[in-house]
Protein backbone atom coordinates (compact mmCIF):
# COMPACT_ATOMS: atom_id res chain seq x y z
CA UNK A 1 0.00 0.00 0.00
CA UNK A 2 1.22 3.49 -0.90
CA UNK A 3 0.29 6.63 1.00
CA UNK A 4 1.13 10.25 0.26
CA UNK A 5 1.25 13.16 2.70
CA UNK A 6 0.85 16.61 1.16
CA UNK A 7 3.16 19.21 2.69
CA UNK A 8 2.10 22.86 2.51
CA UNK A 9 4.21 25.77 3.70
CA UNK A 10 3.12 25.97 7.35
CA UNK A 11 2.10 22.31 7.73
CA UNK A 12 3.37 21.11 11.09
CA UNK A 13 1.81 17.67 11.56
CA UNK A 14 3.08 16.20 8.31
CA UNK A 15 5.85 14.24 9.99
CA UNK A 16 3.58 13.06 12.80
CA UNK A 17 1.21 11.75 10.14
CA UNK A 18 4.12 10.10 8.33
CA UNK A 19 5.26 8.33 11.53
CA UNK A 20 1.72 7.06 12.24
CA UNK A 21 1.31 5.90 8.63
CA UNK A 22 4.68 4.16 8.60
CA UNK A 23 3.79 2.33 11.82
CA UNK A 24 0.58 1.07 10.20
CA UNK A 25 1.87 0.37 6.68
CA UNK A 26 5.40 -0.75 7.39
CA UNK A 27 7.00 1.76 5.04
CA UNK A 28 7.11 5.54 4.92
CA UNK A 29 4.60 7.52 2.86
CA UNK A 30 5.65 9.80 0.00
CA UNK A 31 5.96 13.41 1.14
CA UNK A 32 4.63 15.65 -1.63
CA UNK A 33 5.35 19.39 -1.71
CA UNK A 34 2.37 21.67 -2.36
CA UNK A 35 4.01 23.23 -5.41
CA UNK A 36 4.31 19.90 -7.19
CA UNK A 37 1.81 19.40 -9.95
CA UNK A 38 2.55 15.68 -9.92
CA UNK A 39 1.40 13.28 -7.29
CA UNK A 40 2.67 9.69 -7.17
CA UNK A 41 0.08 6.95 -7.54
CA UNK A 42 -1.34 6.54 -4.04
CA UNK A 43 -3.91 4.38 -2.28
CA UNK A 44 -4.37 7.08 0.37
CA UNK A 45 -3.73 10.83 0.42
CA UNK A 46 -3.35 12.64 3.74
CA UNK A 47 -3.70 16.39 4.18
CA UNK A 48 -1.96 17.10 7.50
CA UNK A 49 -2.55 19.59 10.28
CA UNK A 50 -0.77 22.89 10.63
CA UNK A 51 -1.19 26.46 9.51
CA UNK A 52 -0.85 26.30 5.74
CA UNK A 53 -0.02 29.71 4.26
CA UNK A 54 -0.19 31.18 7.76
CA UNK A 55 -3.99 30.78 7.78
CA UNK A 56 -4.10 33.94 5.63
CA UNK A 57 -7.53 35.01 4.33
CA UNK A 58 -9.27 31.94 5.84
CA UNK A 59 -7.78 28.74 7.25
CA UNK A 60 -7.17 26.37 4.35
CA UNK A 61 -8.27 28.83 1.65
CA UNK A 62 -4.86 29.33 0.03
CA UNK A 63 -3.85 25.68 0.30
CA UNK A 64 -7.09 24.61 -1.40
CA UNK A 65 -5.87 26.40 -4.53
CA UNK A 66 -2.24 25.26 -4.49
CA UNK A 67 -0.98 23.35 -7.56
CA UNK A 68 -0.98 19.88 -6.01
CA UNK A 69 -4.59 20.28 -4.86
CA UNK A 70 -5.85 20.23 -8.42
CA UNK A 71 -4.52 16.69 -8.64
CA UNK A 72 -5.76 15.78 -5.15
CA UNK A 73 -9.27 16.95 -6.07
CA UNK A 74 -9.14 14.94 -9.28
CA UNK A 75 -8.02 11.79 -7.42
CA UNK A 76 -10.60 12.30 -4.66
CA UNK A 77 -13.37 12.58 -7.25
CA UNK A 78 -12.08 9.40 -8.89
CA UNK A 79 -12.37 7.57 -5.54
CA UNK A 80 -8.90 7.68 -3.98
CA UNK A 81 -9.37 7.90 -0.18
CA UNK A 82 -8.38 11.28 1.25
CA UNK A 83 -7.95 11.97 4.98
CA UNK A 84 -7.80 15.58 6.14
CA UNK A 85 -6.75 16.22 9.72
CA UNK A 86 -7.30 19.62 11.37
CA UNK A 87 -5.91 22.09 8.81
CA UNK A 88 -6.37 19.29 6.27
CA UNK A 89 -10.11 19.27 7.12
CA UNK A 90 -10.19 23.05 6.61
CA UNK A 91 -8.48 22.59 3.23
CA UNK A 92 -11.03 19.92 2.23
CA UNK A 93 -13.96 22.24 2.98
CA UNK A 94 -12.32 25.15 1.14
CA UNK A 95 -11.68 22.80 -1.81
CA UNK A 96 -15.40 21.87 -1.62
CA UNK A 97 -14.59 18.19 -1.25
CA UNK A 98 -16.54 18.35 2.01
CA UNK A 99 -19.51 20.60 2.79
CA UNK A 100 -19.58 23.35 5.40
CA UNK A 101 -16.90 25.55 6.94
CA UNK A 102 -14.62 25.51 10.00
CA UNK A 103 -15.11 28.83 11.73
CA UNK A 104 -13.42 30.61 14.63
CA UNK A 105 -13.94 28.73 17.92
CA UNK A 106 -16.88 30.06 19.92
CA UNK A 107 -14.47 30.93 22.74
CA UNK A 108 -12.17 32.79 20.30
CA UNK A 109 -9.31 30.86 21.93
CA UNK A 110 -6.81 28.41 20.54
CA UNK A 111 -7.64 25.14 22.28
CA UNK A 112 -5.04 22.42 22.79
CA UNK A 113 -6.25 19.47 24.86
CA UNK A 114 -7.42 15.89 24.70
CA UNK A 115 -11.12 15.44 23.95
CA UNK A 116 -13.52 12.51 23.88
CA UNK A 117 -15.08 11.55 20.58
CA UNK A 118 -17.91 9.18 19.84
CA UNK A 119 -17.50 7.02 16.77
CA UNK A 120 -20.72 7.45 14.79
CA UNK A 121 -19.79 5.33 11.80
CA UNK A 122 -17.49 2.34 12.23
CA UNK A 123 -18.39 0.90 8.82
CA UNK A 124 -16.15 3.20 6.76
CA UNK A 125 -12.62 2.43 5.62
CA UNK A 126 -11.35 5.20 7.90
CA UNK A 127 -13.06 3.94 11.03
CA UNK A 128 -13.04 0.16 10.69
CA UNK A 129 -10.63 -0.05 13.64
CA UNK A 130 -13.43 1.08 15.94
CA UNK A 131 -16.94 -0.06 16.85
CA UNK A 132 -20.06 2.09 16.58
CA UNK A 133 -20.46 4.15 19.73
CA UNK A 134 -16.85 3.71 20.87
CA UNK A 135 -15.63 6.63 22.95
CA UNK A 136 -12.04 7.48 22.00
CA UNK A 137 -9.54 10.11 23.07
CA UNK A 138 -7.89 12.30 20.43
CA UNK A 139 -6.12 15.62 20.99
CA UNK A 140 -7.39 18.84 19.43
CA UNK A 141 -5.21 21.87 18.69
CA UNK A 142 -7.00 24.59 16.76
CA UNK A 143 -8.52 28.05 16.77
CA UNK A 144 -10.78 27.60 13.74
CA UNK A 145 -12.59 24.36 14.47
CA UNK A 146 -16.21 25.31 14.90
CA UNK A 147 -18.04 23.31 12.27
CA UNK A 148 -20.77 25.26 10.52
CA UNK A 149 -23.17 24.21 7.80
CA UNK A 150 -26.68 25.44 7.04
CA UNK A 151 -29.71 23.50 8.32
CA UNK A 152 -30.34 21.84 4.98
CA UNK A 153 -26.75 20.57 4.73
CA UNK A 154 -26.80 19.33 8.32
CA UNK A 155 -30.01 17.42 7.69
CA UNK A 156 -28.45 15.84 4.62
CA UNK A 157 -25.31 14.87 6.58
CA UNK A 158 -27.44 13.36 9.35
CA UNK A 159 -29.81 11.60 6.98
CA UNK A 160 -27.02 10.11 4.91
CA UNK A 161 -25.02 9.06 7.96
CA UNK A 162 -22.04 11.17 7.01
CA UNK A 163 -21.08 12.32 10.49
CA UNK A 164 -18.13 10.13 11.49
CA UNK A 165 -17.17 11.60 14.88
CA UNK A 166 -18.81 13.84 17.46
CA UNK A 167 -17.45 15.50 20.58
CA UNK A 168 -18.85 13.79 23.66
CA UNK A 169 -18.34 13.41 27.40
CA UNK A 170 -16.43 10.40 28.81
CA UNK A 171 -19.68 8.39 28.79
CA UNK A 172 -20.38 9.13 25.14
CA UNK A 173 -23.11 11.70 25.81
CA UNK A 174 -23.31 14.59 23.37
CA UNK A 175 -23.43 17.45 25.85
CA UNK A 176 -22.86 21.16 25.24
CA UNK A 177 -20.07 21.03 27.80
CA UNK A 178 -18.25 18.38 25.77
CA UNK A 179 -18.34 20.56 22.66
CA UNK A 180 -15.00 22.41 22.81
CA UNK A 181 -15.43 24.87 19.96
CA UNK A 182 -19.09 25.53 19.24
CA UNK A 183 -19.42 23.07 16.35
CA UNK A 184 -23.01 22.50 15.24
CA UNK A 185 -24.42 19.22 16.56
CA UNK A 186 -21.03 18.47 18.24
CA UNK A 187 -19.60 17.54 14.84
CA UNK A 188 -15.89 16.67 14.89
CA UNK A 189 -15.55 14.81 11.59
CA UNK A 190 -17.56 14.23 8.41
CA UNK A 191 -17.47 12.09 5.29
CA UNK A 192 -18.18 12.91 1.66
CA UNK A 193 -21.11 11.31 -0.17
CA UNK A 194 -19.20 8.20 -1.13
CA UNK A 195 -17.42 7.74 2.20
CA UNK A 196 -14.01 8.09 0.54
CA UNK A 197 -13.08 11.48 2.00
CA UNK A 198 -12.90 12.07 5.77
CA UNK A 199 -12.15 15.38 7.43
CA UNK A 200 -11.80 15.74 11.18
CA UNK A 201 -10.47 18.42 13.51
CA UNK A 202 -8.99 16.11 16.22
CA UNK A 203 -5.56 14.60 15.65
CA UNK A 204 -5.42 10.76 15.52
CA UNK A 205 -1.71 10.92 14.64
CA UNK A 206 -0.91 12.63 17.94
CA UNK A 207 -2.10 9.67 20.02
CA UNK A 208 -0.82 6.86 17.86
CA UNK A 209 2.01 5.54 20.02
CA UNK A 210 2.12 4.52 23.71
CA UNK A 211 5.02 6.95 24.17
CA UNK A 212 2.64 9.79 23.27
CA UNK A 213 0.22 8.80 26.05
CA UNK A 214 -2.31 6.79 24.08
CA UNK A 215 -2.99 4.70 21.01
CA UNK A 216 -6.62 5.47 20.15
CA UNK A 217 -5.43 7.26 17.01
CA UNK A 218 -3.32 4.35 15.83
CA UNK A 219 -6.51 2.30 15.35
CA UNK A 220 -7.61 4.69 12.62
CA UNK A 221 -4.42 4.15 10.61
CA UNK A 222 -4.35 0.42 11.28
CA UNK A 223 -8.02 0.01 10.33
CA UNK A 224 -7.51 2.15 7.24
CA UNK A 225 -4.56 0.10 6.04
CA UNK A 226 -6.41 -3.19 6.68
CA UNK A 227 -9.57 -2.08 4.90
CA UNK A 228 -7.60 -0.74 1.93
CA UNK A 229 -5.65 -3.98 1.68
CA UNK A 230 -8.82 -6.06 1.82
CA UNK B 1 -8.65 50.35 -11.89
CA UNK B 2 -8.98 49.48 -8.25
CA UNK B 3 -11.62 47.23 -6.75
CA UNK B 4 -12.63 47.90 -3.15
CA UNK B 5 -14.11 44.64 -1.90
CA UNK B 6 -16.06 44.21 1.32
CA UNK B 7 -16.70 40.72 2.68
CA UNK B 8 -19.31 40.22 5.38
CA UNK B 9 -20.74 37.23 7.20
CA UNK B 10 -24.18 36.19 6.02
CA UNK B 11 -27.06 36.96 8.37
CA UNK B 12 -27.57 34.13 10.85
CA UNK B 13 -23.93 32.98 10.79
CA UNK B 14 -22.51 33.24 14.31
CA UNK B 15 -19.80 35.87 14.65
CA UNK B 16 -17.97 35.41 17.97
CA UNK B 17 -15.44 38.12 17.04
CA UNK B 18 -18.23 40.63 16.43
CA UNK B 19 -19.75 39.61 19.78
CA UNK B 20 -16.41 40.18 21.54
CA UNK B 21 -16.09 43.64 19.94
CA UNK B 22 -19.66 44.41 20.99
CA UNK B 23 -18.84 43.45 24.58
CA UNK B 24 -15.67 45.56 24.56
CA UNK B 25 -17.56 48.60 23.23
CA UNK B 26 -20.16 48.18 25.97
CA UNK B 27 -17.37 47.91 28.55
CA UNK B 28 -15.97 51.21 27.25
CA UNK B 29 -19.31 52.84 27.96
CA UNK B 30 -20.74 52.98 24.45
CA UNK B 31 -24.24 52.24 25.60
CA UNK B 32 -25.77 52.91 22.19
CA UNK B 33 -23.98 49.93 20.62
CA UNK B 34 -26.25 47.15 19.37
CA UNK B 35 -25.28 44.18 17.22
CA UNK B 36 -21.67 44.22 15.89
CA UNK B 37 -20.55 42.14 12.90
CA UNK B 38 -16.94 41.87 11.73
CA UNK B 39 -15.92 41.52 8.10
CA UNK B 40 -12.97 42.02 5.75
CA UNK B 41 -11.95 44.78 3.36
CA UNK B 42 -9.65 44.01 0.41
CA UNK B 43 -8.28 46.34 -2.29
CA UNK B 44 -7.25 44.80 -5.58
CA UNK B 45 -5.58 46.62 -8.47
CA UNK B 46 -6.95 45.26 -11.74
CA UNK B 47 -5.09 45.92 -14.99
CA UNK B 48 -8.29 46.32 -16.97
CA UNK B 49 -9.84 49.40 -18.57
CA UNK B 50 -13.25 47.99 -19.42
CA UNK B 51 -15.53 48.19 -16.33
CA UNK B 52 -17.70 45.27 -17.44
CA UNK B 53 -14.68 43.01 -17.84
CA UNK B 54 -13.23 44.26 -14.54
CA UNK B 55 -16.51 43.44 -12.80
CA UNK B 56 -16.54 39.95 -14.22
CA UNK B 57 -12.93 39.44 -13.09
CA UNK B 58 -13.58 40.72 -9.57
CA UNK B 59 -16.66 38.55 -9.19
CA UNK B 60 -14.70 35.50 -10.20
CA UNK B 61 -11.97 36.38 -7.69
CA UNK B 62 -14.58 36.73 -4.95
CA UNK B 63 -16.34 33.48 -5.78
CA UNK B 64 -13.18 31.42 -6.24
CA UNK B 65 -11.01 32.70 -3.40
CA UNK B 66 -11.71 35.97 -1.61
CA UNK B 67 -15.06 35.03 -0.09
CA UNK B 68 -16.35 31.69 1.12
CA UNK B 69 -19.87 32.01 -0.21
CA UNK B 70 -21.16 29.33 2.16
CA UNK B 71 -20.90 31.82 5.01
CA UNK B 72 -19.92 35.14 3.43
CA UNK B 73 -21.40 37.76 1.13
CA UNK B 74 -19.29 40.17 -0.88
CA UNK B 75 -19.81 43.60 -2.38
CA UNK B 76 -17.40 45.80 -4.32
CA UNK B 77 -16.90 49.17 -5.93
CA UNK B 78 -14.64 49.94 -8.87
CA UNK B 79 -12.54 53.05 -8.73
CA UNK B 80 -11.38 54.24 -12.14
CA UNK B 81 -7.92 55.75 -11.78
Amino acid sequence: MKAAVIVFPGSNCDRDAAVALEAAIGKPPAMVWHGDAELPTSDLIVLPGGFSYGDYLRSGAMAAHSPVMREVIKRAKAGTPVLGICNGFQVLTEARLLPGVLMRNATLRFICKDVHLRVERADTRFTSGYANGDVVTFPIAHKDGSYFADDETLQRLEGDGRIAFRYCDPDGKLTAGANPNGSRDNIAGILNETGTVLGLMPHPERLADPALGGTDGAKMFKGLVESLAA
Amino acid sequence: MKARITITLKPGVLDPQGKAIEGALHALGFGSVGDVRQGKYIEVEVAETDPARARAEVERMCNELLANTIIENYAYELEVA
